[in-house]
């Protein structure tokens, strides 16, 4: 699925392979939230995961997180793979102790979708920040800390160093994302949208985790902060994480992304090089390609009427009822083939349309065969 | 003409927000208000829909000049705007159907006869199914619930309109179409509109002439709160 750069890739940091979500309903029906969606994302990649809101995205990133209420049902598998050799975890059949204790945080950093939401409101951000390095056991700290506990004034001099350690382990963590050390010791609601962004970033970065899931990270952001923002996240990829970013803003996956999954009413119908995507030959998918037309800085023309329920999918392409391209063959759904999941995808170059459909047929009955 | 005229507003005292700002809209012309996150500018917005009393300063709506705002201004005056905001989760009733939603403007001004007749032609035209209007706000998605905040901004056919940060929420296919349902009915009626955001892309396409915030006078003395330099 994925089709990266170097020639020898090294061993994904994360791989999902047939990773579906539905809820169970009252009545006895399903949602299906997330049906099929397999992926695989290196060290130092950025997949953007695009759609618009309700298709599932975040859906998706709680799976991973093993966030998901009560009444899911998740089928696939999502391995998360360790630097050092140690055994993959499956996330989808991990247990909550399991999750709790060595993945959310420490192998997976999540990039919250609105910081001021995220961050306790009734606490400094250095407050914060050292009660998550505390935690994650990221400084020398923590053990020196919990043994200081029982005793007392005779260890007092030890526990003193090791708060120093802590407050300098979360001045490191701080200056990590940029975060101005001078605004420490203030509140969230003290904060620009900006700078709170950064300390949500900040503290994602604690557990020092190869994997980042940044979930919508430049709602409600201003151009100019989505880019540093953004930039930002490329900069920990660079690092040797692996970034998943997960968005409904086209110019914010456009400026940072590797790859780009494009995904619709549950599925990913377009998984591509975010150069050819965003570039000359373009989406292959008719909804991707819908969805680009429909920016300020290109046609600006929407795609004509809504997604579907997830609720009631049709049996054939979801995107089908909406799509120019739509004819009869589309009532079979079309399994992803070469990245794109559509019977009549637009063909690589030229951009415009050409039409091939004879040729695309018989294409895609011999690949079917 | 909408004439905001040396504005200065703000939630506390001695700490405006918008500082002597002043602002022309030409009937039916469509301006876009740039300017980046916690500037003031959907303060302002507020106090051009009349739902912020200002500080100091004059709005001028049609040659008449607002006796007050909020339920101090004539319902003739307030009416003759539509204001859609940036979160349709905030500014949506919850209790709701989507029907009810859209017609509530004609309820409260006692036209509650025209209410089915309104909601039937303005639903198709902001692209809402008849199984949609049937739903309350926690069932539909952003999107949809966007839709039917501009059907109900529509419903009494203003004659300004003011959209915060409108599709910031959004997706581009949903921004694309709902500008569209916009330009349809100021094409339609002649309104004029007063879009704010910070998508520079978006407002030049969409609107006749986009002013920045920082272009704006009096406003080089305007910080938003807690702003500091590393985010400036």
């Amino acid at each position: 699925m994925t089709a990266p750069r170097t020639t020898a890739p090294p061993a994904p940091v994360l791989s999902v392979r047939e990773l579906s979500v539905r809820f169970r309903m009252r009545g006895g029906h399903h949602v299906r939230a997330v049906s099929g969606a397999s992926f695989d994302l290196a060290p130092g990649s950025c997949l953007a995961l695009v759609g618009e809101s309700g298709c599932g995205k975040s859906v998706l990133a709680s799976a991973l997180l093993g966030l998901l209420p009560g009444n899911a049902e998740t089928s696939g598998a999502a391995h998360l793979t360790a630097a050092d050799g140690a055994p993959a975890v499956e996330l989808l059949t991990a247990d909550e102790p399991l999750l709790a204790r060595t993945v959310r945080g420490r192998r997976i950093g999540l990039v919250p979708q609105s910081p001021a939401a995220h961050l306790t409101p009734v606490r400094t951000i250095r407050a914060q920040l050292e009660e998550t390095v505390r935690e994650l056991g990221g400084g020398p700290a923590a053990p020196a800390a919990g043994a200081a506990r029982g005793t007392s004034a005779a260890r007092r001099p030890g526990r003193r160093a090791a708060r120093e350690a802590l407050r300098a382990a979360a001045e490191r963590a701080a200056d990590r994302a940029a975060f101005p050390l001078d605004h420490l010791d203030r509140y969230p609601h003290q904060l620009s949208g900006g700078l709170a962004q950064r300390a949500a970033s900040a503290l994602a970065l604690v557990g020092d985790a190869r994997l980042l899931l940044a979930d919508e990270p430049t709602t409600g952001l201003d151009r100019d902060l989505v880019a540093r923002t953004v930039d930002a996240l490329r900069a920990h990829a660079d690092d040797g994480r692996a970034l998943l970013m997960i968005t409904h803003d086209l110019a914010a996956a456009e400026r940072i992304a590797d790859h780009v999954a494009v995904m619709y009413a549950g599925r990913i119908v377009e998984h591509a090089d975010a150069a050819t995507f965003f570039g000359t030959p373009g989406p292959r998918h008719p909804y991707a390609r819908g969805l680009l037309d429909a920016l300020p800085g290109r046609a600006f023309a929407p795609i004509p009427g809504l997604p579907p329920e997830l609720g009631a999918l049709p049996d054939g392409c979801a995107f089908a009822a909406r799509c120019p391209r739509a004819d009869a063959r589309c009532a079979v759904r079309p399994e992803p083939s070469d990245g794109v999941a559509c019977h009549h995808p637009h063909p690589g170059p030229p951009p415009a349309d050409a039409p091939e459909k004879s040729e695309e047929k018989g294409d895609r009955r011999a690949r079917t065969a | 003409m909408l004439e905001l005229r040396d504005i200065t507003a703000g939630y506390e005292r001695r700490r405006p927000v918008v500082s002597g700002v002043s602002l022309t809209v030409a009937p039916g012309e469509s301006v876009g208000l740039l300017g980046p996150s916690g500037c003031g500018k959907s303060t302002l917005a507020r106090v051009a829909a009349l739902l912020h009393r200002p500080d100091a300063g004059t709005v001028t709506v049609d040659g008449v000049a607002a006796p007050g705002w909020r339920h101090r201004a004539p319902r003739a005056l307030r009416t003759s705007f539509g204001v859609v905001f940036q979160q349709p989760r905030l500014s949506a009733d919850p209790r709701l159907r989507l029907a009810d939603l859209i017609a509530e403007p004609l309820r409260a001004t006692g036209r509650r006869a025209q209410a089915s007749a309104a909601v039937a032609e303005l639903a198709p035209a902001v692209g809402l199914t008849a199984d949609l209007l049937t739903r309350r706000p926690h069932e539909v998605s952003d999107g949809q619930l966007q839709r039917a905040c501009l059907a109900r901004a529509l419903v009494l056919e203003p004659r300004w309109l003011i959209c915060d940060e409108m599709t910031a929420m959004l997706d581009a296919s949903t921004t694309a179409a709902l500008v569209a349902v916009v330009e349809a009915y100021r094409a339609r009626t002649g309104a004029g509109l007063l879009a704010v955001g910070h998508d520079r892309t978006l407002l030049e396409r969409w609107c006749d002439r986009t002013v920045r915030w920082s272009d704006l006078a009096g406003t080089e003395r305007v910080t938003a709160p807690g702003e500091g330099p590393a985010a400036a």
